[in-house]
């Protein structure tokens, strides 16, 4: 197979798009080298300092640890919460169908102001001092609906028949959903789980509502933006970014071997 | 050996079974007795309830009325992974992420059998897949694939045995290949066999004995050759292979045959080989059964005869030709016959007559649908019917 | 991967189950019980808060609960330009995101089907924003449009900027930063319709006489509809409540305020909470009936 010349205009065109994404990417990761002053906005020369010093800004890393705190529990309960409504979803048959399927696709399709002044409205009238808790509970609502959808896919891509030859296979209930539901359905759990952790670790506005004296990553970037974003930001900025393809990198290169070697074994 | 730990087959009995789904009934009032050993198919077209019976019989269903018992056990309260049963599923149902040998193994790790591998990898022997043990199931061809299924269901040594349409997906080499290959697992084990399916040839060539179902019901049960000799319902004189099919009005009983009168022409039945003996009755013949004159033959006592009617349309099939014999006043018939040397004498066009040995006309139990052959239930109409009910249900079920 | 959940059309829905379980109640209720404590409950709050008046009691401003529905008649006169150019920039927004992501879409979905490597890697690059601070990316855009920044410079050089014009805070700003920021959510969708594209149709509109743009408008665009719309969804719902692009401090100025920075400013900072509940209520209500046309007009009532 090769690729037609009636093709390149497209690949072309989507190759300055990709360059065009990249662009911010590219001058954040660039910056967090800068040998910056009191701001980060021109170029004064190449360091290492705020990679390795990136903790001497204590409010940029405490604002890093909150965010990663927010991000996994509010990741851990939407994924458990959802994945099994997703199961429900897909499985069984029950009253007020259409108005659960409503209720799970209202929280994406309103705008996060809304749910983040509606929450904090709640808040306010039960008198709940905002703080790491209220982020979290705000985190895990709007985290909800996205695990039902991407656990959803999953579920339906089930054959009910697996389960049944397992139950026929001697398999107790609990035996089938350890050894063939649950490790079927882990892919889109996992799916999910990252999804999760990528909406809460990057959510702004919500946040902002429901935070009080809090600080989380992105508050930190917004609140400093109006006097010079310090260049220990794009270090985290950075630094997570490059976790995260390491992550995908090496999940890709594992399938990858692991394809090859299967058509080995098969050939 | 694999024997050892499971006593050898059992016989299953259903009493009274029925089930009704929201919407429809799929079994109605089923009695059925397996004789230990045996290898039993279930046969009819889809949406006859022969796979509900199975998912019954396997515990994957609870059936609305009725017992099921094994052994003389009665089983119908029991979880399917208490039950001594095991089944083939029609998709192979083979778990994605575990190799074939663990795939083999699973049952026996569930009840905790010391030696599991070892006897997997005995039975993996048997379909001779043991070279397989350590791939995934996606990396099997299909026929392969039926064979571990087979073998993960076997390995098990259960009282009973279930394939549902195991051999569906398979192309018609491999499935003959597999079909024999079946039948001597079967009577290398000596289990009982139950075995689901809508192929007739599939259900003649390996099972002992057959149950003809039809919307929910038995029809007809019996062996290969019983069933295709002496039909007793419409039903199955359509289904298992081709009939020609008669109606009409008993106008005289003898001793041991009496004779139906076919828009004005004479039949004759043996008394014995039918199911009413008076009133209206419908009555056949096999198509191969029948003989093309060029003359009207000469009348005898054993013979029927039908005639003339004019050839409409030959097929040419290699081993046979089929005739299609359009006979005023009785219709359309159909004949098999061997491509002989005279042959070359009937075309299409040709004048004929048609004769038959009393002895293989059948007489049946029931007369014919008007709207043809058989009612498929499975057609857009049932289709659309179903999925009508179940909305209603739904509906009802939100108010 | 995590676009998975964006697909409408993921998997052949199948019959609907038939199993009525106790075990269906036990797996809805604690997540539902949690979406209606905090969901619809907040909601509520909100409708209720958006008709409070104000009393001036000892304490200073206070809040009490009335039917004092002239509160949005005061929030959307008041805020009748914010609503108008928040619409007017999320849709521009959204049109642009469709045209730039179709074809990255289409790049990955058809185009690279036999380069999985190819596609692999196009498909990380879309995602890749994902995980990089959605502020920050939106601050490089700022120091980029920033006067003495490089784009201003080369915009001078060429002749088509003189002296006092000016990138950030303008309306041009403030959509390209919408369009960039919400690209993903608009590929990745129309890419999970594409994928599952049979390239037979296409073949098969081929042969029945059907010419390459015909065959597209004709075959591939309904085809990836449930990925369209839901990704036009993905990009316009968020982008017509977004207040990070348009603030001042990131790329707009407060001649492009959008009510989302309406909302906010009412609400944390003046802290005026019926009119910021008046106006979240309003800004709801429109996207609930413009989505739900958009749904029934294009036919894709089943991403519900």
């Amino acid at each position: 197979m090769k690729i037609k010349t009636s093709q390149l205009p497209l690949i072309i065109v989507s190759g300055l798009i990709l360059i065009w994404m990249m662009i911010p990417i590219v001058y954040t990761i660039i910056f967090s080298f800068n040998e910056s002053a009191k701001t980060n906005i021109s170029w004064r020369g190449f360091t290492l300092d705020n990679w390795l010093k990136v903790c001497d800004n204590a409010e940029v890393c405490g604002a890093f640890i909150n965010s990663i705190t927010v991000a996994v529990v509010s990741t851990i309960i939407a994924t458990a919460l959802g994945t099994m409504i997703a199961v429900a979803l897909v499985r069984y048959r029950f009253k007020f169908r259409s108005a659960v399927s409503l209720l799970l696709f209202m929280p994406m399709a309103t705008p996060e102001v809304v749910l983040g002044a509606g929450l904090a409205s709640q808040f306010f009238a039960a008198g709940v001092e905002k703080g790491l808790v209220t982020i979290i509970i705000a985190h895990t609502m709007f985290c909800i609906s996205y695990v039902v959808v991407a656990v959803k896919a999953r579920v339906a891509s089930l054959d009910p028949a697996l389960e049944e030859a397992g139950r026929d296979l001697y398999g107790s209930p609990q035996a089938v959903f350890w050894r063939i539901t649950f490790p079927l359905l882990l892919p889109g759990i996992v799916a999910a789980a990252l999804l999760s952790f990528a909406l809460s670790f990057d959510d702004f506005i919500i946040t902002n509502f429901n935070s009080g004296q809090v600080s989380t990553f992105p508050k930190f970037v917004y609140v400093a933006a109006a006097r010079g974003v310090p260049a220990e930001a794009n270090v985290i900025a950075s630094g997570v970014f490059f976790v995260a393809l390491i992550l995908v990198l090496s999940v890709q290169i594992f399938g990858y071997f692991r394809r090859k070697k299967l058509a080995k074994v098969s050939a | 050996m694999i024997g050892n730990f499971a006593e050898a087959g059992a016989d299953l009995e259903l009493v009274g079974i029925s089930k009704r789904f929201p919407g429809f009934t799929a079994i109605q009032e089923l009695d059925l007795l397996i004789p230990a050993g045996s290898f039993f198919a279930l046969l009819g077209p889809s949406g006859c309830g022969k796979t509900t019976t199975l998912r019954l019989v396997a515990g994957l269903e609870e059936p609305t009325t009725g017992k099921i018992l094994i052994g003389g056990k009665d089983i119908t309260n029991i979880k399917s992974y208490r039950r001594p049963v095991n089944t083939v599923f029609q998709s192979y149902a083979l778990f994605p992420h575990m190799t074939i040998l663990e795939n083999v193994a699973f049952g026996l790790r569930r009840r905790k059998i010391p030696n599991a591998i070892e006897l997997a990898t005995e039975v993996l022997k048997l379909v001779e897949l043991e070279h397989a043990a350590n791939r995934k199931p996606s990396q099997l061809s299909g026929g392969q694939q039926q064979r571990v299924a087979l073998a993960r269901a076997v390995v098990n040594r259960p009282a009973l045995l279930l394939l549902d349409e195991p051999l569906g997906a398979l192309d018609l080499k491999l499935r003959r290949q597999m079909q024999l290959e079946l039948k001597s697992i079967q009577s290398e084990v000596g289990l009982t066999f139950v075995h689901v399916t809508h192929d007739q040839e599939e259900a003649m060539t390996m099972a002992d004995t057959i149950a003809v179902m039809n919307k929910g019901r038995i029809e007809q049960m019996g062996s290969p050759s019983e069933l295709y000799d002496l039909p007793q319902t419409v039903f199955v004189a359509n289904f298992l292979g081709q009939s020609n099919l008669f109606s009409g009005k008993v106008i005289e009983n003898n001793a041991n045959s009496f004779t139906v009168d076919v828009s004005g022409k004479a039949v004759k039945v043996p008394t014995k080989r039918a199911q009413r003996h008076s009133g209206s009755v419908t009555v056949g013949v096999r198509p191969e059964k029948l003989d093309m004159h060029l003359n009207k033959p000469k009348d005898a006592a054993n013979l029927n005869i039908l005639g003339p009617g004019v050839i409409s349309d030959v097929s040419y099939t290699g081993v046979s030709s089929t005739y299609f014999v359009d006979v005023p006043g009785i219709g359309n018939m159909t004949v098999f016959a061997q491509n002989l040397e005279e042959s070359e004498n009937f075309g299409a066009g040709q004048q004929v007559w048609l004769s038959w040995v009393v002895d293989h006309t059948f007489g049946l139990a029931d007369m014919p649908e008007d709207e043809g052959k058989f009612v498929r239930d499975d057609d857009t109409t049932s289709l659309a019917a179903l999925e009508l009910a179940d909305l209603i249900e739904e509906i009802e079920e939100e108010m | 991967m995590a676009f998975a959940a964006f697909s409408t059309n993921a998997a052949p829905v199948e019959a609907a189950p038939k199993k009525r379980s106790w075990i269906a109640p036990f797996l809805l209720l604690p997540g539902l019980a949690y979406l209606s404590l905090f969901f619809l409950v907040p909601l509520i709050a909100l409708l209720l808060t958006s008709f409070q008046a104000t009393e001036f009691g000892p304490l200073g401003k206070e809040f009490v609960y009335a039917f004092q529905w002239e509160n949005y008649v005061q929030a959307i006169n008041e805020y009748m330009p914010h609503i108008g150019r928040s619409f007017f920039y999320s849709i521009t927004a959204t049109i642009f995101a469709l045209l730039i992501g179709y074809p990255l879409a289409y790049l990955m979905g058809v185009t690279l089907r036999d380069f999985p490597m190819w596609k692999s890697l196009v498909l990380m690059l879309v995602i890749a924003p994902f995980f990089f601070s959605f502020l920050l990316r939106a601050l490089a855009w700022k120091q980029l449009f920033a006067d003495s920044g490089p784009v201003v410079g080369v915009l001078n050089m060429l002749g088509l900027f003189g002296p006092g014009d000016y990138l950030n805070g303008t309306d041009f700003s403030v959509i390209f930063g919408l369009t960039y920021t919400f690209i993903p959510f608009m590929t990745l969708p129309i890419y999970t319709s594409l994928d599952r594209l049979d390239i037979r149709y296409l073949e098969a509109a081929g042969d029945l006489y059907g010419k390459p743009a015909t065959n597209f408008w004709k075959v591939t665009i309904p085809l990836s509809m449930p990925g369209i719309v839901s990704g036009t969804l993905l990009t316009f719902i968020p982008a017509s409540g977004d207040y990070i692009n348009a603030s001042n401090m990131f790329l707009g100025s407060p001649s492009t305020a959008m009510i989302g920075n309406v909302i906010e400013s009412n609400y944390l900072i003046t802290q005026n909470f019926p009119i910021a509940a008046a106006l979240s209520i309003a800004l709801m209500a429109v996207i609930l009936v413009a989505v739900s046309i958009y749904i029934r007009r294009s036919g894709t009532e089943d991403l519900l």
